[in-house]
Formats: structure tokens, sequence, C-alpha cells
């Protein structure tokens, strides 16, 4: 049963102001999906704040430094339902988990964070591990 | 931010591998560990040799991307217990 929407918010707009995109219909994943050329980043967004609460400012982190991916999404997993299951049908051979992270090149999953790679850390670690992917993969600088 | 929970074990939340005395390892997200053994949510229990794999070799396979759950809520009473740690850590 999804939580209230007022308590989502916050958790929504963490990722939101940060230049993340917000898909909250199948329509939406597959329209962010569907451009396969370049980098793009999928956040399964949710409400634990045993992992959640540190994956958020790791990603926001992540991305205000350094190189970034072209695209980045998020869907909220236990609200969203339907985006939700829409992307992770595209991911088949991955169980389900939230929140992770999944980062595309041309259209190819390349790396995949799981929730049990985020819950226990702090926030600079999950930074330090994506950033580490955006420099392997990604051209664009993020804006100082 | 996000939502936090009080009056749980330091475990809650977290992904552990429950390696059992017997046969069974099994992966979940702990709810809460106690005297009593461990609670787990959206567990799943692999026996060792299945499928050719021993039970490192799974716990081996399930760190890299994770584990299709078969049981909601799963209990392992203490007596049980030979090891638990974090899936994380693996």
């Amino acid at each position: 049963m999804p939580y209230s929407e007022l308590m989502i918010r916050p958790m929504r707009e963490e990722l939101t102001s940060a230049g993340v995109q917000e898909l909250r219909t199948a329509q939406d994943v597959d329209a962010f999906l569907a451009e396969k050329s370049g980098t793009a980043m999928l956040v399964v967004n949710s409400v634990c704040g045993c992992a959640a609460g540190m994956a958020r400012p790791g990603i926001r982190h992540a991305l205000a430094h350094g190189k970034r991916p072209d695209r980045v999404g998020t869907v909220f997993a236990g609200q969203d339902l339907e985006a939700t299951a829409r992307a992770r049908s595209y991911f088949q051979d991955i169980p389900p988990s939230s929140p992770s992270i999944a980062f595309l090149k041309d259209g190819e999953l390349v790396y995949f964070m799981p929730r049990h790679r985020i819950e226990g850390r702090n926030a600079e670690a999950v930074a330090g591990d994506l950033m580490a992917v955006f420099e392997e993969h990604c051209a664009v600088t993020a804006a100082s | 931010m996000g939502t936090f929970h009080q009056n749980k074990s330091a475990l809650h939340g977290i992904t552990v591998v429950v390696d059992t005395t017997g046969p069974e390892i099994v992966i979940g997200r702990c709810e809460d560990e106690d005297d009593r053994g461990i609670f787990l949510n959206e567990a799943d229990v692999h026996q060792d040799g299945d499928g050719g794999r021993s039970k490192e070799a799974y716990v081996q396979r399930v760190a890299m991307v994770g584990f299709w759950k078969k049981h909601d809520h799963l209990f392992i009473p203490r007596e049980k217990i030979a090891s638990i740690r974090r899936l994380g850590e693996v």
C-alpha cells in the first residue's frame, strides 16, 4: 500500500532538485529508455531510510562532481507501481531491489547497484562508486 | 532524508547471509534479531549443492546482482544459525 504522497514528496524532490527526471508512468519509462545513445542512469527510489536515505544524497553528490550521465531518471518503488514494474521489465535478469541504480551505455546495462550494495554504507561511499562508473563511461562533465 | 526505525537490532533493514548448521543457507533483509533468532523479510533459501552450486558459490552469485525472494517472511531459530554476515560485505 503506497505511503502518503505528502510524506513521499521530499524524497522525490531530493532527486528531482538535482536534475533527475521523475518517471511516473510506464509511458514515461518507455520514453526515457527508448533513447539508446549515450549514457543513462535509472534510480529506483524507495522510502526506507536504511538504504534510500543514503542512496539519495550519494546520487546528488555524484551528479554534482565531475562527469555525469547524459540522462538520469527515477521511479519510486511502492508508490509509482506501474512505472516501477515497467522499469524492472527492462532488466528481467536482475532481481527486483529497492533502492537500486542501473547504469546504461548505448542502451546496454553496464552497471547495477542493488540495495545490498547501498545499505549500511554512507552517502560518500555510494557517491564514490557512482563517480567511478561515471568516470569510466561518461563524457559530459557536471556544470560547476 | 528517509524513514528510520527505532527499537530494532543493528541489522534491521540490512540484507544478510545466514548460514545454518544444516545444508541451508538463507539470504534476506533482516527485520530484527534477538535471543530467539533472526527474522527476515523477502528471503531466499539455497540448499547446498542445488543447481550444482555450493553454499558459497550461491552467495557469490547473489552478491553480484541480488536474489529472487521465495519467502515474504522467514524466522531462523538461534540454535540453527552458524553465522550471520552482511551480503554487502561479501
